[in-house]
């Protein structure tokens, strides 16, 4: 497989270390000092699904590589669970970026 | 039909006229007490014992493609009994002891040839883990025993014992281990489980479950709907994709395993070796071709082909400890969608919806399972209790800490 890096062109799969599903950017809420005993069982069934559960799609699926042999970055590859093409290769950093200044919007 | 020596020399006299064929092919009828979705060799095993251990013969066997074509036909088929955990071990012995009798209890001859596996060990660290891990083998009624470099020369003279990075120091053997044909243990299973009435239906792909007030009454396929009062779900690298279809997700992600044969050989290998440095593992198989494998691609993939960097690695390691195995041609190169979980363990466990089971999360180590895996499955479907071997294998481990993680590596199913 070729990653087509943002930054770097294309590049061979090899390179990079898979993670997995991009999902995994969106670590839940911590439960406060003070949460109550339902919070706490809230927050623990959260944290278990974001660790443990994935959908694991078959089709176009959105996951986690890291550039260790190359620039060290992280991108968000779209990639088809059935064929292996590629459709979409975007810096994490970006997304990661992008989603903060949303929820400061909502804030 | 009995198999027997003297049925193949009456067969021979007369012209091989009176074979049957192995199983029936029945249409689906309209219910069933249970429904074992997917036939590869775990739902065969299940069938078969529900039939045969447990009286409950009014079951369905239902399978998309046809039997034998999912990775129990795809495997690179060894065997063994060398787990660690308390979790584990136990069950895998269990299941080397339904490999024993096998052959007997199907009358079909699935070729278990239990020709000893070696796992080779570089450093003084790996050797001390071998010692653990023996130590947790016997403990659980195997076999496990240490060599050293001379007992692993005595038995693979050829190996590259001075390998200037990856010197091989000795060996964990476990002489009951080994290599079973594996579409004989579907064919096997499936007449088994047959001659007891059980139908197998195979180009009959499940498309959705009848869910109503969280009970499953039934599945809608390609057949079109068939009833049951318990429906067993069964079906490896597709767990996923399937309890979807109940509105469930897993703790699992399907990856590729690839595997290799080579060009036909004479006799040069006669037990499984392992190497411990990199990721290689080799049979020769009964037709000469030398059978290995090694790591998972790495990614999600529901594609039953892997890339090129896996099979530069593999041949690799192959090279680095049988440099002897040089100029032997690859015949074929193929592969299997492997159910990983989030700890490298199993699952044989109800589902929070009545009448829902799920079987899965066997990576690529679930062939040497079928067995155990079968009568654990079938006791769990007859009792709604959880085998004494299978106690670990819950779906909600995780949550209660209960993870069963022979490795150490944590919720990365591409590391186990
Ligand atoms: C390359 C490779 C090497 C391996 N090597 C080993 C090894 O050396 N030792 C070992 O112990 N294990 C090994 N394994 C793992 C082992 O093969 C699997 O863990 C095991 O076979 C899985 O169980 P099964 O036989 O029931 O799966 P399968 O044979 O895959 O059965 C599942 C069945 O479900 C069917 N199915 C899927 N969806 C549906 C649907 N919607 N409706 C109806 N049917 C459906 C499929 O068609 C398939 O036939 C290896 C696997 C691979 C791919």
């Amino acid at each position: 497989m070729i990653i087509n890096h943002p930054l770097l062109g294309p590049r061979d799969a090899a390179e990079f270390v898979y993670l997995g599903d991009a999902s995994l950017m969106n670590r839940p809420e911590w439960k406060g000092e003070e949460a109550s005993d339902e919070q706490t069982e809230k927050t623990l069934d959260a944290y278990h699904d974001y660790l443990y559960i994935r959908e694991n799609k078959a089709g176009e699926h959105k996951e986690l590589w890291y550039h260790e042999q190359g620039d060290r970055s992280w991108l968000i590859v779209t990639r088809n669970t059935i064929t292996h093409g590629i459709s979409k290769v975007e810096l994490a950093r970006d997304i990661a970026v992008a989603n903060q200044a949303k929820g400061e919007s909502k804030k | 039909m009995r198999y027997s020596a003297l049925r193949v020399i009456k067969e021979a006299l007369t012209g091989h006229k009176g074979w049957e064929p192995v199983w029936r092919s029945p249409e689906p009828k309209k219910h069933y007490d249970v429904i074992i979705v997917g036939g590869g060799g775990h739902g065969l095993a299940t069938a078969h014992y529900l039939a045969n251990q447990y009286g409950i013969n009014n079951v369905a066997v239902l399978e998309k493609g046809w039997i034998g074509g999912g990775n129990v036909g795809r495997n690179t088929t060894i065997i063994r009994s060398n787990y660690l955990l308390p979790e584990n071990e136990p069950f895998y012995e269990y299941s080397m002891k339904l490999w024993e009798g096998l052959e007997q209890d199907t009358n079909y001859n699935s070729m278990v040839s239990q020709r000893g596996i070696l796992n080779l060990y570089h450093s003084d660290g790996q050797r001390d883990a071998f010692v653990r891990r023996g130590n947790g083998m016997l403990m659980a009624g195997s076999d496990a025993e240490i060599l050293d470099q001379d007992g692993v020369r005595e038995l693979y003279p050829f190996l590259d014992f001075e390998n200037a990075r990856f010197p091989i120091k000795g060996g964990l053997l476990h002489k009951r281990g080994g290599t079973v044909r594996h579409d004989a243990v579907a064919w096997g299973y499936a007449r088994g489980a047959d001659s007891k009435g059980v139908d197998i239906i195979q180009n009959c792909e499940v498309t959705g479950f009848d869910i109503k007030d969280g009970v499953c009454t039934g599945v809608k396929t390609t057949k079109g709907d068939i009833g049951a009062n318990k429906i067993a779900v069964c079906v490896a690298g597709s767990s996923s994709r399937v309890m979807a279809q109940a509105g469930m997700n897993l703790p699992i992600e399907s990856q590729v395993l690839q595997a290799f044969v080579t060009e036909g050989l004479k006799p040069v290998l006669p037990g499984v070796v392992t190497f411990g440095a990199g990721h290689f593992y080799v049979s020769q198989s009964d037709k000469g071709g030398l059978v290995f494998g090694g790591d998972l691609d790495g990614y999600n993939s529901y594609a039953q082909r892997g890339n090129l960097p896996v099979v530069e690695d593999v041949c690799e390691g192959g090279i680095a400890i049988m440099p002897a195995i040089g100029r032997v041609k690859l015949l074929r190169s193929w592969g299997g969608i492997m159910d990983m979980s989030m700890d490298g363990s199993p699952f044989i466990d109800r589902t929070h919806i009545k009448g829902l089971y799920f079987n899965g999360g066997w990576c690529y180590g679930g062939f040497k399972a079928t067995p155990a895996s079968g009568m654990c499955y079938a006791h769990l479907l007859a009792t709604d209790t959880p085998h004494e071997f299978a106690k670990g294998f819950k779906l909600d481990r995780f949550r209660r800490g209960g993870m069963i993680d022979e490795k150490g590596v944590g919720a990365q199913p591409n590391l186990h």
